[in-house]
């Protein structure tokens, strides 16, 4: 693997200057486009954006409740061979997650066969003694899964993270492709992309599909959202819209006759199953955090019995866990009995004694990762941190150990971005979602693309700053 | 529906028509005071502040009533936890809050609203763009009504829609009546002078009734036949029988929808039948402000019952 200072793959453009076959037919659209033309484009996407409302709270920004996510109108495109070959790993990769919990939370052979460390998830506090011998409607533990990949040269994709308990951005990607669609309608009869705009009904089937057994004909399902002020709310709204389901909160719902039932304008109506973006701690006051008020009280003795399904299931996030992430290989093999076909990125695991050494004689060439974090909050990137930072974490790694994992920068594949100045390069990971249920695994082909808008910054996420791109699969 | 959705539904369409209602009562105010000039114009000014019921949070901030003074407070409102602007805002809100209930259309306009209310307020309206303003807020405000006409499902959550514009609106044009009969003229022997008759066409103004009224009165001018058109004609979509009549008409379909019908329902019925059975005359005889009164209070009592029987709140 090459470090940040090695050659950089350009998604656009080879090395020698070519296009990529992936962007042949685009660069040669895009080549026959007057000047300018691209910059008024931009004002126009802004505006939509705008007037359509497509929004991202960010926590801590005194003037944002409301914030737009930059997106640039550069897509990145993928091209079906290489689809292919990432879904195959994907797939693998999400079966082996599934069939993980469900052990965890059984008879843990993985733990008795020594593969994995006990410790690893009972400090973790996203394990939950609740759900032990607990098996979900239809098997499916994680029903919605984002997996986010990094790509470093023409044929490495690599996982960079598991998101499988409540993964966010896919009502980006469906918008991001609206918006290309509204302002490039020319390049959609040009070039066959595989359409995203059918996610919405996917999911709804593949969540009808694991409806409890009391459930009916057709299953009722519903949204949980925390609220207007949660920053995904605008993502809730959408897919509850998109998929003809309610949109609910805590307050709407009640436990009554061994169902959750949501207060309708003719009196309270069961629900069979609830998508609930509310993190598990929230979802139930007699069960967890006895303060909430965005959950529902009792539903999780109604979920034990057998009474709604719970999407995604209660004590997924164990494998959002960096120091779990550090084990994946091990996992994909133990469950599947194959080598996996999408690798980890290279993670040391500081709790191990040679790691935390190797580490934290490097720091400046690494990045050091909380296990619990996310969004990347808690982190520390070595190449671009002060000295000062670097002995801060350093203390902090030598406290807390077992609190932190370390990967080596990595150079991510750019892809041009639009600027001021004309095409850039910019960082970008890609994370596809995933449908699972009895009736199998589903990837929407695309995904959301997260692009670093800084020159030379590493860091994607929205909630620093990073902006989208529509996401292209090419078809055959 | 979830009963959440349908409350909040009821107050966005609540809000957007008392927005545009109180556009419409600042500039009768404005007209009528254009007319008047000096300490009678800040008796108009008055007169809206008393309608609107912010004269104790008013006082608070302003010593006088002055036209900037008084349009400030309604439409920004600093102090005010009223104004144009916050009911924009908390339209919008509740746009979002249910946004999988309407359209794509609706909730563009709304937010197109706001946004230009946003930038339209962002500074203190000055008498000479005073005019643009209130067309603006009375524009947005019929943008989305009309969005909501031309894109939405006649199902439940377009009853709500209406049962909160019309709730609103009835209660608003009996409050700009009031106003005029009850606030504004200096003494009850004025009644059909010069003063009274001007006022009573800028109140038909107001309300977007002057052509027509004209148009069916042959040019005749007097407070028998205004009040008898903005108070019982069914075609003037601003008259309270109107509101009374798509009242009805709105609470029968969701009883249609739900097989059976709540109190809401009967309260409704009742009342639209009395109203329709009452002459002016009568109503003159009760005397107009107490007719209002009883008006205000019976439809304030059918909001709280529709609120109940849907299940706004638990």
């Amino acid at each position: 693997m090459s470090g940040p200072d090695g050659p950089k793959f350009d998604e656009m453009r080879a090395e020698d200057g070519g296009v990529r076959p992936a962007y042949a037919e685009y660069c040669e659209w895009l080549d026959a486009q007057e000047k300018g033309w691209m910059r008024r484009k931009g004002f126009e996407a802004e505006s939509f954006f705008r007037r359509t409302g497509i929004t991202f709270n960010v926590y801590g920004e005194n003037d944002a409740e409301e914030r737009l996510i930059p997106f640039d109108m550069v897509p990145r495109i993928i091209t079906a061979g290489e689809w292919r070959r990432l879904s195959r790993g994907i797939e693998q990769r999400v079966r082996a997650l599934n069939a993980f919990m469900h052990d965890l939370y059984h008879r843990q052979e993985i733990i008795r066969s020594g593969r994995l460390p006990e410790r690893l998830f009972r400090n973790n506090e996203a394990w939950l003694p609740q759900m032990v011998g607990f098996t979900p409607p239809g098997g499916v533990y994680t029903h919605i899964v984002g997996i986010d990949l990094v790509r470093t040269g023409p044929d490495e994709f690599l996982v960079l993270e598991d998101n499988a308990r409540t993964p966010s951005g896919v009502s980006y990607m469906l918008e991001n492709r609206e918006t290309m669609m509204a302002m490039f309608p020319e390049l959609f009869s040009k070039i066959q992309v595989e359409p995203v705009s059918n996610y919405p009904r996917r999911l709804a089937k593949s969540l009808a599909a694991c409806a409890p057994e009391c459930a009916g004909e057709n299953p009722t399902i519903a949204v949980l959202t925390p609220g207007i002020y949660n920053s995904a709310y605008f993502e809730h709204a959408f897919l509850a819209d998109q998929m003809g389901a309610e949109l609910v909160e805590g307050t709407d719902l009640r436990v009554i006759d061994g169902r959750v039932q949501m207060r309708t304008t003719s009196g309270f109506q069961p629900i069979d199953v609830l998508y609930r973006r509310v993190d598990d701690d929230y979802l139930d006051p007699l069960t967890f955090n006895p303060d909430s008020v965005l959950g529902v009280p009792g539903i999780f003795d109604v979920y034990r019995a057998g009474g709604i399904t719970i999407a995604n299931a209660p004590g997924t996030g164990i494998c959002d866990d960096k120091a779990i992430y550090a084990f994946m290989p091990d996992i994909v093999q133990f469950y599947t009995g194959e080598a996996p076909l999408l690798p980890n990125v290279e993670t040391w695991r500081c709790a191990d004694p040679d790691s935390l050494k190797y580490v934290l004689e490097n720091l400046p060439d690494l990045v050091v990762k909380e296990v619990h974090g996310s969004g990347g909050y808690g982190m520390l990137i070595g190449p671009t941190a002060s000295k000062k930072e670097i002995a801060a974490f350093r203390h902090k790694l030598q406290a807390k150990p077992h609190n932190y994992i370390a990967q080596p920068t990595l150079s991510l594949s750019t892809c041009p971005v639009y600027t001021k100045a004309g095409l850039a390069p910019r960082h970008v990971d890609l994370r596809p979602f995933v449908l699972v249920s009895p009736e199998g695994v589903d990837i929407t082909p695309g995904g959301l693309t997260r692009v670093a808008l800084k020159k030379g910054s590493l860091v994607v996420n929205s909630s620093q700053g990073g902006g989208t791109k529509d996401s292209w699969v090419l078809s055959d | 529906m979830l009963g959440r959705t349908a409350n909040n539904i009821f107050w966005m369409f609540r809000y957007l028509e008392r927005a545009e209602n109180t556009a419409r009562l600042l500039e009768a105010a404005h007209r009528i005071s254009m007319t008047r000039g000096g300490d009678a114009a800040s008796e108009e000014w008055k007169s809206v502040i008393a309608t609107l019921g912010f004269r104790p949070a008013y006082q608070a901030v302003f010593p006088d009533y002055s036209a900037a003074h008084v349009c400030d407070f309604v439409l920004r409102g600093k102090g005010n936890a009223e104004s144009v602007m916050w009911m924009f805002e908390t339209a919008r809100t509740n746009a979002r809050l249910c946004r999988s209930a309407i359209t794509g259309e609706v909730w563009e306009a709304v937010n197109e609203g706001w946004m230009t209310l946003h930038d339209l307020l962002a500074r203190p309206v000055r008498e000479s763009n005073l005019g643009t303003a209130l067309a603006a807020i009375r524009r947005e405000s019929t943008l989305a009504r009309g969005a909501t006409h031309g894109s939405m499902i006649r199902d439940e959550v377009y009853s709500f829609a209406r049962l909160g514009t019309f709730v609103e609106r009835g209660d608003n044009t009996a409050r700009i009546l009031d106003m005029k009969y009850y606030v504004l003229l200096p003494s009850i022997s004025y009644v059909g002078t010069a003063l009274d008759t001007g006022q009573w066409e800028h109140v038909l103004r107001a309300l977007s009734g002057e052509r027509a009224y004209r148009w069916l009165n042959a040019g005749r001018m007097d407070a028998r036949s205004i009040t008898n058109f903005v108070i019982l004609d069914e075609r003037f979509p601003r008259s309270l029988a109107f509101c009374f009549d798509q009242l009805r008409e709105n609470l029968a379909s969701l009883a249609l929808l739900h097989g059976g019908e709540g109190e809401a329902n009967v309260l409704i019925r009742d009342a639209d039948q009395t109203l329709s059975q009452r002459s002016i005359d009568d109503i003159f005889d009760q005397g107009l402000h107490q007719f209002l009164l009883e008006f205000i209070s019976t439809n304030r009592l059918i909001a709280e019952k529709i609120g109940q029987d849907f299940r706004f709140i638990d």
